[in-house]
């Protein structure tokens, strides 16, 4: 791989991060070897509530993933210069959150050996079976991209002329890994919450949001701890496009609010309830639902400030506002809220156990782990050529 | 006259093609398509008694799993209240006529249903006889089908199931975990001729299953002389077990 | 001269622990003996014993998929008769205890088939092992 050897110099910071993130790996494997034992019965998931804390992850990553287009597109269809240091990280984030997509899917699988039966057993009638190849391909078309331009980089040679078809693939590709999940709930005819037109512009918008929030986070950080610096404007830039898809996000979830509430119809107004104000005593997520609303407001008057939006350090609050609100609205409350309550009308509670909470840390390190070797790789390279 | 009297014939000898016995002949046995309904008359089943007959028969028969936490429920059929599988029937003065009595819910092997739709690799499909099908060998558990259902028909095996049942039927597999599983018709025992293990065990009929392509059929006589409804028709997924009102 | 000792003495240790399985059961008097199964009466309607051995797997497989996927649930055997595709129905039926014929040679051979999760064995046996 290219200029790994790279990741295996560091100084202490750096090798007690990586330790700390393969601790939490560890506690991960464990829990999850526990849960092969088991079975899925020691997560918090039930009859009612089928997909849970794994499957938000999920469904919350695959848009990050996919915001890796918000670099590559204005690069690479229209020269905007001022985003070319910055594509590599956009990419590089790109695959280590598909590949914490796939791993949520994995331990969420309750028979995974069985897992290539969905290669030997193609069904085109199930979105699922989409959605395992437009992220399998999408994966594959980051990592040639990273790959194939960084190893250009470091030759201080441009890449070849093959690669610029396959970016320029990468750009819809990005877009329908994310429509193609949203199609995975919206297509369900007996679950209120999510049978909307609206819910994959939705997942576009909080995509488009969230993941350059992140990556303007991660570019700070970048920043801080080696010399690289994509520079003033793309940073701005990026801001500049996480409050416009912010302000489209939030205007999404109050068109679904009108739509729900004005025509009065009980039963997408119980989804609606039980995540705000709770339905027949139960109540778990209304706290998370108003924090994830809160945020959003705030964030949006960060954002929407010029003065504010240009202070770096409000922006990296407002960063960390938009991507905690998201992964709240569009994880646990998109998919817990869907199931309750039940076809039958009935209220389940769902709090992921302890297990499952380690198993999901010990993948956002895996995801995490990826991201820190990869950057490295990305960075050392460039301070090899400047 | 002749021409009738023939018809009627052909008909009689297709029903009990249908449902006899005896189907040793041969190493494949294609019998002609029929379309498998059941039709519960709730005059005869919302009891407030309690009855669980044609639960317990469907549990013996096929060792269907009991847990104590209601979470990691696997029930093929059980009972729900009137307004909670009919949400959208109900009225403020449906409690009267019900009186808080449930009826039996099962899967309703729909025409058009979801869950076989969307399972990325057929380990669910509908048969040409109707019946939504189940291979447990071939599950890999992502419960994408359980998220489809519209009628909340299908269970997860969250735990080993096998120290969890009753009394083991040998003639009957169990299930392990990780895999989904719900109502089959009772297939197995339609293809020795015999009528599902609930229908046979409701002390009062109230529950019938027969083949829709027949018009001589009890179900289609039901359907002909009773009103009937269906669980959320509206959705078109086309459900083949019917309620008699 | 002391590097000459430490490495000689490293590759014969290696070299020992590598050819373990080689020699440990010669060493200690123990030889691994070939699984003794309960054989029943008759002949296997099926195919052959040394069939059995190598294809059973792939006929469990497809009677699985003939019956599971296309309701195709009899078979007749070479000996003229009719049986059900079932392992607890008709395997077990003449095998009786898989403890004493499945799992033999499984047991050698350190496999680990995954059917006993759901098939069951039959009531006779089921009622002895209560």
């Amino acid at each position: 791989m290219v200029a790994l050897e790279k990741a295996l110099v560091g100084n202490r910071r750096y090798w007690t991060w990586i330790g700390a993130l393969l601790v939490v790996i560890a506690l991960g494997v464990l829990s999850y070897l526990r849960q092969l034992q088991f079975g899925l019965g020691i997560t918090g998931l039930s009859r009612d509530v089928t997909w849970g804390l794994y499957i938000a992850q999920f469904t919350f990553l695959v848009g990050v993933a996919a915001s890796a287009v918000v670099v590559v597109l204005p690069y690479y269809l229209h020269n905007y210069r001022a985003f070319g240091k910055i594509t590599i990280l956009g990419e590089f984030l790109a695959i280590s959150a598909v590949t914490m997509c796939l791993l949520f899917i994995f331990v969420d699988m309750g028979q995974p050996g069985r897992v290539l039966n969905v290669l030997l057993y193609p069904t085109p009638d199930s979105i699922m079976f989409w959605d395992m190849v437009v992220l399998s391909g999408y994966l594959l078309l980051n990592a040639v991209i990273g790959g194939i331009t960084l190893g250009a980089e470091r030759k201080d040679v441009p890449p070849p002329r093959w690669i610029l078809p396959v970016i320029i693939l990468s750009i819809p590709w990005a877009v329908s890994i994310h429509t193609v999940t949203a199609f995975l709930y919206s297509g369900l005819p007996g679950r209120h919450l999510w049978l909307t037109a609206l819910l994959a512009p939705r997942f576009l918008a909080s995509a488009f949001a969230s993941g350059p929030a992140l990556l303007i986070l991660l570019t700070m950080v970048v920043r801080r701890l080696a010399r690289f610096d994509p520079g003033q404007e793309a940073i701005q830039k990026l801001s500049l496009i996480v409050t416009y898809t912010m302000i489209i996000n939030v205007f999404f979830v109050l068109m679904e609010v009108f739509t729900v509430f004005y025509s009065q119809i009980p039963e997408p107004m119980s989804h609606f309830q039980f995540l705000f104000v709770g339905l027949d005593g139960h109540a778990p997520l209304v706290p998370w639902m108003w924090a994830s609303m809160a945020l959003a407001v705030i964030s949006l008057v960060l954002l929407i400030t010029p003065r504010y939006r240009a202070n770096e350090r409000l922006l990296a609050v407002a960063c960390v506002m938009v991507f905690a609100s998201l992964w709240i609205d569009k994880g646990m409350g998109l998919i817990v809220g869907g199931f309750v309550p039940s076809p039958l009308g009935h209220v389940t509670s769902y709090v992921p156990t302890l297990p499952e909470v380690s198993i999901t840390l010990a993948i956002w390190a895996v995801g995490f782990l990826m991201l820190t070797v990869l950057y490295k790789m990305a960075l050392a390279v460039r301070e090899e050529l400047a | 006259m002749a021409g009738l009297s023939a018809l009627a014939v052909a008909g009689k000898r297709g029903f009990d093609a249908l449902t006899d016995g005896g189907r040793a002949e041969g190493a494949t046995e294609r019998r002609p398509a029929a379309r498998w309904a059941m039709v519960i008359d709730l005059r005869k089943c919302v009891n407030e008694g309690g009855c669980t007959d044609c639960i317990a028969a469907c549990d013996r028969a096929h060792n269907v799993p009991h847990f104590d936490e209601r979470a990691h429920d696997v029930k093929w059929i059980w009972r729900e209240p009137f307004e909670k599988a009919f949400a959208d029937h109900g009225s403020p003065y449906t409690e009267d006529a019900f009186k808080g009595a449930s009826l039996p819910v099962l899967c309703n092997h729909c025409d058009n249903p979801p869950c076989v739709r969307v399972c990325p690799v057929k380990a669910t499909w509908k048969r040409d006889d109707g019946i939504v099908m189940m291979d447990y060998h071939r599950c890999i558990g992502c419960r994408y089908c359980m998220a489809a259902c519209p009628y909340g028909a299908r269970s997860f095996n969250w735990l080993d199931p096998r120290p969890r049942v009753k009394e083991l039927n040998p003639d009957f597999p169990t299930r392990t975990k990780g895999v989904v599983e719900m109502c089959n018709f009772c297939e197995e025992r339609l293809a020795k001729g015999r009528a599902p293990a609930c229908v046979e065990a409701c002390g009062e009929q109230a529950l019938v299953f027969g083949n829709l392509h027949d018009p001589g059929s009890e179900v289609r006589r039901l359907l002909r002389t009773r009103h009937a409804i269906r669980r959320k028709p509206e959705l078109g997924t086309g459900p083949n077990v019917y309620y008699l009102v | 001269m002391s590097d000459r000792v430490l490495i000689v003495g490293g590759l014969v240790l290696f070299l020992a622990l590598v050819t373990l399985p080689l020699w440990f059961n010669v060493a200690a008097g123990t030889t691994s003996k070939l699984p003794e199964l309960t054989l029943p009466e008759g002949k296997d309607p099926f195919g052959t014993a040394e069939y059995m051995r190598a294809s059973h797997m792939d006929l469990l497989m497809t009677w699985r998929d003939e019956v599971v996927r296309n309701q195709e649930r009899t078979v007749v055997g070479l000996d003229g008769k009719t049986y059900a595709k079932s392992l607890t129905g008709t395997c077990l039926a003449c095998h009786v205890n898989r403890a004493t014929f499945c799992d033999r040679c499984h047991d050698y051979a350190a496999v680990k088939p995954t059917c006993w999760e759901c098939h069951l064995e039959p009531r006779p046996v089921q009622r002895a092992a209560q």
